[in-house]
């Protein structure tokens, strides 16, 4: 069971009018069952195109991805995804969402009413029983993320995909996703492959941190191994030297070894204004410094 | 305490006459009634003033008056003609009792009653014809547009005939239209008039496209996100089009509706009146061949109902778009 997940030597080339675009290069990881792995890179560097990838919704150019020991070719909901903007149905209500997954996943295999208290019970695990017959745009952000999880874990996956899945949350909502998600984690062992921007998060939750460079030809960097014990306690970790020691490790990849070139002229309308200007002088700067590291 | 509670109280109010939050009363009203009315009353007044200063070979322009005077002669015909089909109905059953008292084996016969269409008649003629005409039109336009929607390559396909369709006038349509309707449609005791579906058919053909077109588009613009929703999930192709297609695409879809209706009713009136076929157009052009002197208050009547029924045509339609569109948070006008 060391590899359930095995990503091998997988690269992707996108078209674009300039030619081939090489945004993965020969990236190559192995998630055991039950492991809670997160991603973590600079913006662009192919942290979504990995998850695609795995989820089957992009196919790699080179390389390949088995899961269980099969070859994954096309998505399905043995690898249940969440998105980053919740991707609900919004004419149906938390309910119906879950229990359109729930339909299709369990058809012939659960009568009607067990699949309504499925669809209950992954609801009451994420804390939304209280507003299972609302529609999203009745539902706080945090809200929607909720419903979001439940419909994946609804699906009883083999793996789950998370692409920031509390990036749009402020940080105290964030805070309590992150303790339903640790608590929800600790009862089902789930295999999960998380992208984060946080490194805070990804300390907290991951058995494994994987460090990617930045990209074109993106690969990994470094992984790390985050033996901290559980359950894991965000206060009182607060003073733990070994989470400590974690964080200060991954900030050390990100802003020393990886810095990321600060991109402003790229923006579309950046191109007049002094703004600009004074923005691109320090990002020139922080990219000079990057090229001689 | 009481002040809030009265405020709440009239707020729900105060919106449904249009007013905002901090609205007094008497201006709420005033936004929603009186500048309306006072629009409508200069109108009137314009066009008072206006009428008798056109002078045509059937005399003045009519006037508000005369036009108001027209209306209701128009509605008493109505309710005379309908006095008068009574009447003959009356007149045949106590004749055939008659004839039945005296033989008993005689078989009674009603004979259908035939006057000639009143105005309200002519309305229900054009309102049948041109619902006819969209319900046809709509279920031919909302599968194609969801099937070109879909695919690329469709789109690609029947595109270029459907730019090339859209903009030709129903007076373009028609000649062609009868010419196949009366090869196509021969039947010794036809169920309804060939007038009726030609007009139909020229309505059909020139209300389809903005509701093929509005389809395709809101087809085509389902999230990219929930079709990996639908992609991971593996939903069936009609599972797919059932719950992420079609209520994706529905806010479209009715505009596209909408837009089609109200075509589908100004091609109607253009169709009956070249056609000949019964309805509100064919009221307007017997009344510009009878050439009285009350025609043009006539006509007049006939075009201020033609301009409401449009308006209450829209309205309906957007009362149905409102109901269908799950975002609630847009404002539909
Ligand atoms: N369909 C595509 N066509 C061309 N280039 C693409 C496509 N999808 C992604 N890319 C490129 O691949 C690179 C990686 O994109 P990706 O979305 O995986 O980044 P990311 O790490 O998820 O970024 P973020 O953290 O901002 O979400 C980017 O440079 C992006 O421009
Ligand atoms: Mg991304």
């Amino acid at each position: 069971m060391s590899n359930y997940l095995d990503i091998s030597k997988v690269s992707i080339d996108f078209p674009t009018p300039q030619g081939p675009f090489r945004a993965l290069d020969g990236l190559s990881l192995r998630i055991r069952k039950g492991e809670f792995v997160s991603l973590i890179g600079h913006s662009g560097c192919g942290k979504s195109t990995v998850l695609n990838i795995i989820a089957g919704l992009l196919r790699a150019s080179e390389g390949g991805v088995a899961l269980d020991g099969k070859e994954v070719n096309e998505p399905g909901p043995d690898r249940a995804v969440v998105f980053q903007n919740h991707s609900l149905l919004p004419w149906l209500t938390a309910f119906e969402n879950v229990q359109l997954a729930v339909r299709q996943v369990f058809r012939g295999r659960m009568s009607r009413a067990e699949m309504r208290d499925w669809v209950e019970h992954n609801l009451k695990l994420v804390h939304m029983a209280h507003a299972m017959h609302k529609r999203p745009d009745e539902l706080s952000g945090g809200m929607k993320q909720r419903v979001g999880i439940a419909r994946a874990l609804a699906m009883r996956p083999k793996v789950l995909l998370m692409d920031e899945p509390f990036g749009a949350l402020d940080a105290l909502t964030r805070a309590h996703m992150q303790d339903s998600l640790m608590e929800i984690q600790r009862d089902l062992n789930n295999t999960v492959v998380m992208i984060t921007h946080d490194v805070d998060e990804a300390v907290l939750l991951s058995d494994r941190i994987v460090m990617m460079t930045n990209g074109p030809a993106a690969t990994i960097g470094e992984v790390l191994d985050i033996d901290l014990p559980r359950p894991r306690n965000r206060v009182t970790l607060a003073e733990n030297s070994a989470y400590n020691h974690f964080r200060q490790q991954v900030l050390r990849f990100l802003y020393e070894k990886q810095r990321k070139v600060v991109e402003m002229a790229r923006e579309p309308d950046d191109a007049g204004a002094s703004g600009a200007a004074s923005r691109g002088g320090v990002a020139g700067l922080v990219h000079r410094l990057g090229r001689r590291a | 305490m009481t002040s809030i509670s009265r405020q709440t109280g009239l707020k729900p109010w105060l919106r449904l006459v249009g007013g905002g939050h901090r609205a007094v009363f008497p201006r709420a009203l005033g936004n929603v009634l009186l500048v309306p009315l006072a629009g409508i009353a200069v109108f009137l007044l314009l066009w008072a003033l206006a009428a008798p200063r056109i002078h045509t070979s059937l005399g003045a322009f009519p006037g508000p008056l005369d036009v108001w005077g027209q209306g209701a002669a128009l509605l008493e015909e109505h309710a005379a003609e309908r006095r008068e089909e009574q009447a003959f109905y009356e007149r045949q059953r106590a004749r055939n009792a008659e004839r039945q008292a005296m033989d008993p084996s005689y078989q009674p016969r009603l004979f259908p009653y035939t006057g000639s269409p009143t105005f309200i008649d002519q309305i229900l003629t054009s309102l049948m014809t041109v619902t006819a005409g969209f319900v046809l039109a709509s279920l031919l336009a909302i599968p194609l547009g969801i099937l070109i929607g879909l695919s690329r390559t469709l789109y690609r396909a029947f595109n270029p005939v459907i730019q090339l369709l859209k903009p030709v006038s129903p007076l373009a349509w028609l000649p062609l239209v009868t010419m196949v309707v009366s090869a196509v449609y021969v039947s010794q005791d036809p169920l309804v008039p060939k007038s009726f579906i030609t007009s139909m058919v020229t309505v059909m053909l020139c209300c389809l496209w903005p509701t093929v077109i509005n389809t395709a588009v809101g087809v085509a613009g389902v999230d990219a996100d929930l079709n990996n929703v639908s992609r991971v999930l593996r939903l069936g192709w009609t599972t797919h089009v059932r719950t992420i297609v079609l209520p994706s695409a529905m806010p479209m879809m009715f505009a596209g509706l909408r837009t089609s209706l109200g075509i589908a009713w100004m091609v109607l009136i253009a169709a009956e009146m070249l056609a000949q076929s019964p309805g509100l157009g064919k009221f307007v052009w017997d009344q510009f061949q009878n050439g009285s002197s009350d025609s043009l208050s006539r006509i007049m009547v006939a075009v201020i109902t033609i301009g409401a029924i449009g308006f209450l045509l829209d309205r309906l339609m957007l009362a149905a778009q409102s109901l269908a569109s799950w975002d609630k948070s847009t404002d539909l006008r």
